[in-house]
C-alpha cells in the first residue's frame, strides 16, 4: 500500500503542468522617504500605539516616564537590555533564569528592544534576538514598552525582510492587539497587550 | 477512506433555495451591507497607496503559478527542512486522514482539551467536530470563531465569520455561555469579555492547533497572520503546536514573503500590516513548544490542480477581498453557500474540493454570480473566478447529460439558429408572446418560460423583427 506521502506526490507528478515563467520582481523592493523615522512614527502612531522620539541620552529618563504615566510597577525584561534601560523606580523582573508563566501573568509591562522596523507599516519586528527575549515575554503583559533604534529602521517590506533571519521566531507587530471581528471596524486591545508603546530613538 | 468531503455542509440546500431564503433575513442584510461597505471604503484606501499594486499582484500571481508548477518538488524542500528544524511532518490524502493524524496526536499529549488559531484548513475538514466525537474539546480562540462557536451556529466568512452578526446579537450570545457578561454591546467591552473568558484556557493549555497563511520550502519556516494576539498565544504558549495545512499554502522562498506580507493584509483587513505576524520554523530550543507537527493536507487539491482552468482557484490565499465586493454575498450572507468556503472563491473552490459531479449543491455555487467580475478586479492573485464560473457552469451541465430541459431547449435553439428561414419563423411566433406583455414588460411566460419569469420580468418582443424591417426598408433602394 502506497503512504499518504508517496500517493500525493504521485497525484501531483501524473498531472501535465506547464512549466512556470520567472518571477516579474518589478514591484519596488526600495522605497525612498524623506525621513524615515517621521514615517514610522505616523504610521505606529496610526494603530494607536504611543510613540516619542527621543536621543539616545534620553532614552533611561523617558522608559521612566513612560512606566510612571501608566503607573506600572513590576516590569519584565529580558536579562541581556542596556543595563541603563533598568531605571530604579520599578521593580524589574528579568526573564534569567526564564519566568513561570503565572507570574509573566502577574507583571504590569515588559520592556524590549527589537531586530527591525518597517516605517510604511508602522511594524516592528523581535526576532528573539538581543534586548527582545522569549516571544511570550511581549506577549503576555497588558502594557508592552519596545526601544526602536535609528539603525533598525526600514523604509519598505522587502527591505526589511532582507534584514532577518528567517530561522529565527519572528513577530511582527503593528500596534495593540486589536480586532476587526464586530461589523468589521477595528478595535484595540484583545489577548496581546492592549497598549503599546514605542520608543523612537535618533 | 475516501468518505463524502466536509467542505460543503451536509444537508445544505442548493443556492438558489438557500439564497432565497436568506433573503428574506432582513437583520442579516443590514449587517451585511454596513460590514461589506465598511471594509470596501477602507481597503480601497490602502490599496491605493502603493503604486506597485498591480505589480505587486502579478508577482504575488507568478509565485504561486510557480508553486503550482513545481508542487511536488517543493512539498519535499519544505518536509526535508521542517524535519531538519525539529519538526514532524504528516501528509494526509483526505479530511478523515488528516483529523486521525491529528487526534492521535492529540490523544498522546494525554490531554482532552485544545486551544485553536482560526484556521480555513481545519474547518474545511469538520475537525472540531472529528475531534469532539474522539472525545477531545476544542475551544476556539478568534473572537468571531468564539461568536460562532458559542452561538453554535456557523461561519459565513473567511476572514470575519459572524460577520452576520451585530454587537447587540453577539452580546446576548456572550451573556448565555460565559460566565461573566459583557459590560455593554460596544465592541471594546465584547472583546474584553472574551479576553477574560479565554485567558485561563491560554494559560493552561498544553496542545494547540493552528492553520497557516504561508509555508517557505526553502528554510520550513511557517507564518500565520492574525490580530488579536490569540495565534500568538497559541502558537508559543503549550507544549505541543500542530498546524494543519493544505498542501498549496507554499512560497518558495523566504523572499517571496515581501509580495504576500503586502498583498494579503491590505486585501484581507485593509490595513497597512495586521497587528501580529508569527514566524516560526521547527522548534526553538527555549521559546515556544517542544514538540511540532506539521499535516499536509490534498483533501481534493490534487483534483483542483489536474483541472487547466479550475488550478488557479489554488493561488487563493484566503484574503476574502472577493467576498466583500460581490454583489450576490452583500446580499444572501456567506451561509446560502453551505460550505466553509463562501462567496466567489467559495463558488469555485468547494465544487472542487468536493470533486464530484453529482452533487447537486457543490454543483449549484458556480451560479452564485451574475458574472461581474469584481472579484477578479480585488483578487491579490489575479484568479480569474468568471473564467472558473463559467467553466464550472459548462462542466455541470456536461454532467446533467441530455436529456434535462435546458439540453433539450439549447439543442432546439441550436436547429432553429442554424437555418436562416427556421430563425425567421420561430421570431415571427415569438413575436405573438408580445399580447402576454403589459407596459413592454412579460411578467409571466406560459410553459417552460415560467422559470425564467420566476425571478425577473422577460421583455415584450417587438412585432416586427429587425430582419423583416429591413428587407421592407432598404433592401429595394439601389
Amino acid at each position: 500500500m502506497f503512504s499518504a506521502r508517496d500517493e500525493i506526490l504521485a497525484r501531483i507528478r501524473a498531472i501535465d503542468r506547464p512549466s512556470a515563467a520567472p518571477i516579474p520582481r518589478d514591484y519596488e523592493r526600495t522605497r525612498t522617504v524623506a525621513d524615515p523615522l517621521d514615517l514610522l512614527d505616523e504610521r505606529v502612531a496610526d494603530y494607536k500605539a504611543i510613540v516619542h522620539r527621543v536621543t539616545e541620552a534620553e532614552v533611561p529618563d523617558s522608559i521612566g516616564e513612560c512606566l510612571a504615566r501608566r503607573s506600572v510597577s513590576t516590569v519584565a525584561v529580558p536579562a541581556d537590555v542596556p543595563p541603563r534601560w533598568r531605571v530604579p523606580s520599578v521593580t524589574w523582573v528579568p526573564d534569567d533564569p526564564p519566568l513561570p508563566l503565572g507570574e509573566l501573568d502577574t507583571v504590569d509591562g515588559v520592556l524590549t528592544g527589537c531586530a527591525v522596523a518597517i516605517a510604511e507599516t508602522g511594524t516592528i519586528v523581535l526576532d528573539a534576538g538581543v534586548a527582545q527575549g522569549r516571544r511570550i515575554l511581549s506577549l503576555v503583559p497588558d502594557y508592552h514598552l519596545c526601544v526602536v533604534r535609528a539603525d533598525q529602521v526600514s523604509v519598505s517590506v522587502p527591505e526589511a525582510l532582507a534584514r532577518l533571519e528567517p530561522g529565527r521566531p519572528l513577530t511582527f507587530i503593528s500596534g495593540p492587539s486589536a480586532t476587526s471581528d464586530i461589523e468589521l471596524d477595528r478595535v484595540e486591545g484583545v489577548h496581546g497587550p492592549r497598549t503599546l508603546e514605542v520608543l523612537i530613538v535618533g | 477512506m475516501g468518505g463524502r468531503n466536509p467542505v460543503t455542509w451536509l444537508g445544505s440546500p442548493v443556492f438558489p433555495k438557500a439564497a432565497r431564503e436568506a433573503l428574506t433575513d432582513t437583520q442579516l442584510r443590514r449587517n451585511l451591507r454596513k460590514a461589506t461597505t465598511t471594509i470596501r471604503t477602507k481597503r480601497a484606501g490602502v490599496v491605493a497607496e502603493l503604486d506597485d499594486w498591480e505589480r505587486l499582484r502579478v508577482a504575488g500571481e507568478a509565485v504561486k503559478d510557480d508553486v503550482l508548477a513545481n508542487l511536488d518538488t517543493y512539498l519535499v524542500r519544505l518536509e526535508e527542512a521542517v524535519t531538519a528544524r525539529g519538526g514532524v511532518v504528516h501528509w494526509a490524502r483526505d479530511a478523515e486522514e488528516a483529523n486521525r493524524i491529528v487526534l492521535d496526536l492529540v490523544r498522546a499529549e494525554g490531554t482532552d482539551e485544545v486551544v485553536k488559531v482560526k484556521s480555513m484548513a481545519t474547518a474545511e475538514i469538520g475537525l472540531n467536530e472529528a475531534l469532539e466525537a474522539g472525545g477531545v474539546k476544542a475551544v476556539e480562540t478568534d473572537l468571531a470563531e468564539l461568536i460562532v462557536q458559542l452561538g453554535d451556529d456557523r461561519p459565513s466568512h473567511i476572514l470575519v465569520p459572524a460577520i452576520h452578526r451585530n454587537r447587540a446579537e453577539i452580546r446576548d450570545i456572550f451573556r448565555k455561555k460565559m460566565a461573566e457578561e459583557p459590560a455593554s454591546d460596544e465592541p471594546p467591552d465584547l472583546a474584553e469579555a472574551a479576553r477574560k473568558h479565554l485567558r485561563r484556557k491560554f494559560l493552561s493549555a498544553k496542545v494547540a492547533i493552528s492553520g497557516a497563511n504561508f509555508a517557505v520550502a526553502d528554510t520550513g519556516s511557517i507564518v500565520v497572520v492574525e490580530s488579536e494576539g490569540n495565534g500568538r498565544m497559541c502558537l508559543t504558549l503549550p507544549e505541543t503546536l500542530i498546524t494543519v495545512m493544505g498542501i498549496e499554502k507554499l512560497v518558495p522562498s523566504w523572499q517571496d514573503l515581501e509580495v504576500f506580507l503586502q498583498l494579503l493584509p491590505r486585501s484581507s483587513t485593509a490595513e497597512r500590516m495586521n497587528p501580529y505576524t508569527s514566524v516560526w520554523s521547527g522548534v526553538t530550543p527555549g521559546d515556544g513548544p517542544r514538540k511540532f507537527h506539521l499535516v499536509l493536507l490534498d483533501n481534493g487539491r490534487t483534483a483542483t490542480l489536474a483541472d487547466e482552468v479550475g488550478r488557479q482557484a489554488l493561488r487563493c490565499i484566503r484574503c476574502s477581498a472577493c467576498l466583500n465586493v460581490c454583489p450576490v454575498y452583500e446580499r444572501t450572507g456567506g451561509q446560502a453557500y453551505g460550505s466553509v468556503y463562501p462567496g466567489p472563491i467559495g463558488a469555485i473552490l468547494a465544487p472542487q474540493l468536493v470533486d464530484d459531479p453529482h452533487d447537486e449543491q457543490a454543483a449549484s455555487l458556480p451560479y452564485a454570480s451574475s458574472l461581474c467580475g469584481a472579484c477578479y478586479e480585488v483578487c491579490p492573485v489575479r484568479i480569474n473566478i468568471p473564467e472558473v464560473l463559467t467553466h464550472l457552469r459548462a462542466e455541470a451541465v456536461q454532467a446533467k447529460g441530455k436529456r434535462t430541459p435546458e439540453a433539450i431547449a439549447m439543442a432546439a435553439a441550436a436547429w432553429v439558429f442554424g437555418d436562416a428561414k427556421r430563425y425567421e419563423a420561430a421570431q415571427k411566433a415569438g413575436s405573438l408572446s408580445r399580447l402576454l406583455a403589459r407596459d413592454g414588460r412579460i411578467k409571466r411566460l406560459p410553459g417552460p418560460g415560467a422559470k425564467w419569469t420566476d425571478s425577473r420580468d422577460a421583455p415584450a418582443v417587438p412585432k416586427e423583427s429587425f430582419r423583416a424591417w429591413w428587407r421592407k426598408n432598404r433592401v429595394q433602394r439601389p
